[in-house]
């Protein structure tokens, strides 16, 4: 049986920006796959791509052995597509819109009443279906949305960020969810800026940073791959560079210490990389006061993923994620997302 | 915008996917599901007409107003002077009838632009349509569904106000003539919805045209009271091949296919070639959309 999703070498341009440069994925059926990546990864172009919303400029995207490009209708077929942003009309109740997404989906009329009460029931809607969309709170349309993706019952149902805006309760509940999906025999692939919603629910992951795939694998292969544990130091908090790297010289020194890697966006925190070891917080503390340096903070804890991110990039996932944020253009990324 | 959702009980057997081609109805036809996914859409638009009157009601209103308050204007002009209609009443009738058809269907494109702007066009988009032109064409039919209306109360109205009312034939060819300019129209709209950046520049594109259209006409006055190069300017506008004819037919019992309807300053116009140059308006204007929808679906 072919993978539910493969990807290879897509690329995207928007203009003068590289959104997709070189992304390569194979999801497997029945897995819930993450995408994860700061924002302006290129983790939403995939998925446009990927749900023909928008044409590649160049790659090969299949859906159950089907390209995209040749046979879109199959792939739409086949798959549900959660947008991040949802858009409901909001003069429609709940109800007319999931008949217009069947009558879209080509339901057999004779199926849609049951389909939709189907739906409804699971995912708790009955109080609000009947009423306009416009009267919905955040979480209920959120909710309103995942019914509409599930209503033809996809093989492969997408989430772009799934999450975002929804309190910590009903992102447990959306959790629950898709692993019942996956459960049921969907596959679920999701992207995410949110580590511990990945580690928490995705089966295999694949790291995305600039429009490359940095990484990919079980959560915990990938951090096992790291090896060792990691160590962050903060001398002050905010280290000047030449401090930071007289220390990080000094530090790699050390028998036990694998890597160190300077955190420009942290103050110039220093991330090591040591043999998990017991006395090796003791042993750089001692260092460090041997050296007359101060401690603004160190810890020590079994690498993450975050620490996948941070050994590829050199930056934090939430640094990088900031930095995107503030270079965004919402103007610009409207219009590409406008058809 | 933090919400709660309540953790959803699923029961798994209603979540287990249709699998892959099963998924793709095969029983029912190309065809049905062209006029299942078309219905559907239509039925949105007809559901947030219902919901949201008001653009009905000023669709309704505003060539009542026409009617009433500019009808009035010229009430004392002497008898004659405008062709051979009774009185200015009579004259404008056909002018604000196809001046509200043509600004309903110019408005066409606004709720696609709309679509487009709040992403649910997307979601039109990822589904599998037999043809993304059930997109466009539930909104020709909208529109066109609502020109009709439109017409027939104007119709209605300028009976009443004494404009006196054509024989049944005389009606099917005013509907007819509405019809061929509305969907040609109701087509360059839907075109511009898709080929320009928002709704910003779409309504500006309808204000710019909209009323130049109108005064470049026949529809307020006739061709022999303007200049010469207003009168080249008018016969170049389609909108008068639309307002002549009906013009015409109101004014003439006798009327037929051969009889003149307009006198530009190139040749006489036929109510014949009315017609054709309405429907090769309207094609022109489907052909030349057609080709910019398909690149923006591809």
């Amino acid at each position: 049986m072919a993978p539910a999703v493969v990807i290879e070498k897509l690329q995207k341009r928007y203009g003068s920006v590289d959104a997709v440069k070189d992304v390569s994925l194979t999801i497997e059926s029945g897995e819930i796959f993450g995408l994860l990546g700061p924002n302006g990864a290129g983790k939403t172009t995939t998925l446009r791509c990927l749900c023909t919303l928008a044409t590649p400029d160049s790659g090969q995207i299949q859906v159950s052995g089907d390209s995209v490009l040749t046979h879109p209708r199959r792939a739409r077929q086949r798959l549900g597509y959660v947008a991040q942003e949802v858009a409901l009309d909001k003069v429609l109740t709940g109800r007319e819109l999931l008949e217009l997404q069947a009558a879209l989906y080509h339901i057999p009329r004779a199926q849609i009443k049951g389909r939709i009460a189907q739906v409804v029931s699971l995912l708790s809607l009955s109080e609000w279906i009947d009423q306009k969309t416009g009267t919905y709170s955040g979480g209920i349309r959120k909710r309103l949305d995942l019914a509409a993706g599930l209503l033809h019952q996809p093989d492969v149902l997408v989430l772009d960020e799934p999450t975002v805006g929804l309190d910590i309760e009903s992102r447990v509940a959306v959790w629950d969810f898709l692993r019942q999906l996956r459960t049921a025999g969907t596959t679920v692939l999701i992207t995410s800026h949110y580590l511990e919603e990945v580690d928490a629910l995705a089966d295999r992951v694949a790291i995305i940073d600039k429009g490359l795939v940095i990484a990919t694998g079980t959560p915990s292969a990938l951090k096992d791959g790291l090896g060792g544990d990691r160590i962050t130091l903060r001398l002050r908090e905010f280290t000047p560079a030449a401090e930071a790297e007289s220390t990080k010289v000094m530090l790699s020194a050390l028998s036990f210490v694998q890597d160190v890697i300077i955190n420009e966006a942290q103050g110039n925190s220093l991330n090591l990389v040591v043999e998990p070891q017991s006395d090796a917080l003791l042993t750089i503390q001692q260092a460090l006061k041997e050296a007359g340096l101060p401690t603004f903070g160190i810890s020590q804890s079994r690498p993450s993923l975050d620490d996948v991110y941070l050994a590829a990039t050199g930056q934090t996932l939430l640094d990088a994620d900031l930095a995107a944020v503030a270079l965004r253009d919402p103007k610009k990324e409207k219009k590409q997302s406008m058809r | 915008m933090s919400q709660t959702v309540t953790p959803p009980q699923a029961n798994l057997d209603q979540l287990r996917p249709a699998g892959g081609t099963a998924a793709i109805a095969a029983q029912s036809s190309e065809f049905s599901d062209f006029v299942q996914e078309t219905a559907a859409l239509t039925k949105r638009l007809f559901i947030q007409l219902q919901r949201r009157p008001s653009t009905l009601m000023a669709g309704l209103i505003q060539p009542v107003m026409w009617l009433v308050l500019f009808g009035a204007l010229f009430q004392n002009v002497p008898p004659g002077l405008f062709g051979g209609s009774e009185n200015y009443g009579q004259f404008l009738g056909a002018g604000v009838m196809v001046f509200t058809a043509f600004g309903g269907a110019l408005n066409a494109g606004l709720p696609v632009m709309f679509d487009r702007e709040f992403g649910f066009l997307n979601r039109l988009l990822v589904a599998p349509l037999v043809s993304r032109f059930s997109i466009v064409a539930a909104s020709a039919i909208f529109i066109t569904t609502l020109s009709v209306l439109q017409t027939a109360i104007i119709i209605a109205m300028s009976a009443c106000l004494g404009a006196g009312l054509p024989g049944l034939p005389g009606l099917a060819l005013v509907g007819t003539i509405v019809l061929l300019l509305v969907v040609a129209v109701t087509a360059i709209s839907l075109g511009l919805a898709f080929a320009l950046p928002g709704h910003i520049e779409l309504i500006a594109v309808i204000f710019v045209t909209n009323l130049p259209l109108l005064f470049a006409s026949t529809a307020l006055a006739p061709l022999s009271f303007m200049p010469n190069w207003l009168q080249w300017v008018a016969s170049l506008n389609p909108l008068s091949y639309a307002i002549e004819p009906i013009r015409y037919i109101y004014n003439h019992a006798d009327w037929s296919l051969a009889s003149v309807v307009m006198q530009t300053p190139f040749a006489e116009v036929t109510l014949a070639g009315s017609l054709l140059v309405l429907v090769g308006f309207g094609a022109v204007a489907l052909l030349s959309v057609r080709s910019l929808l398909s690149r923006s679906f591809a």
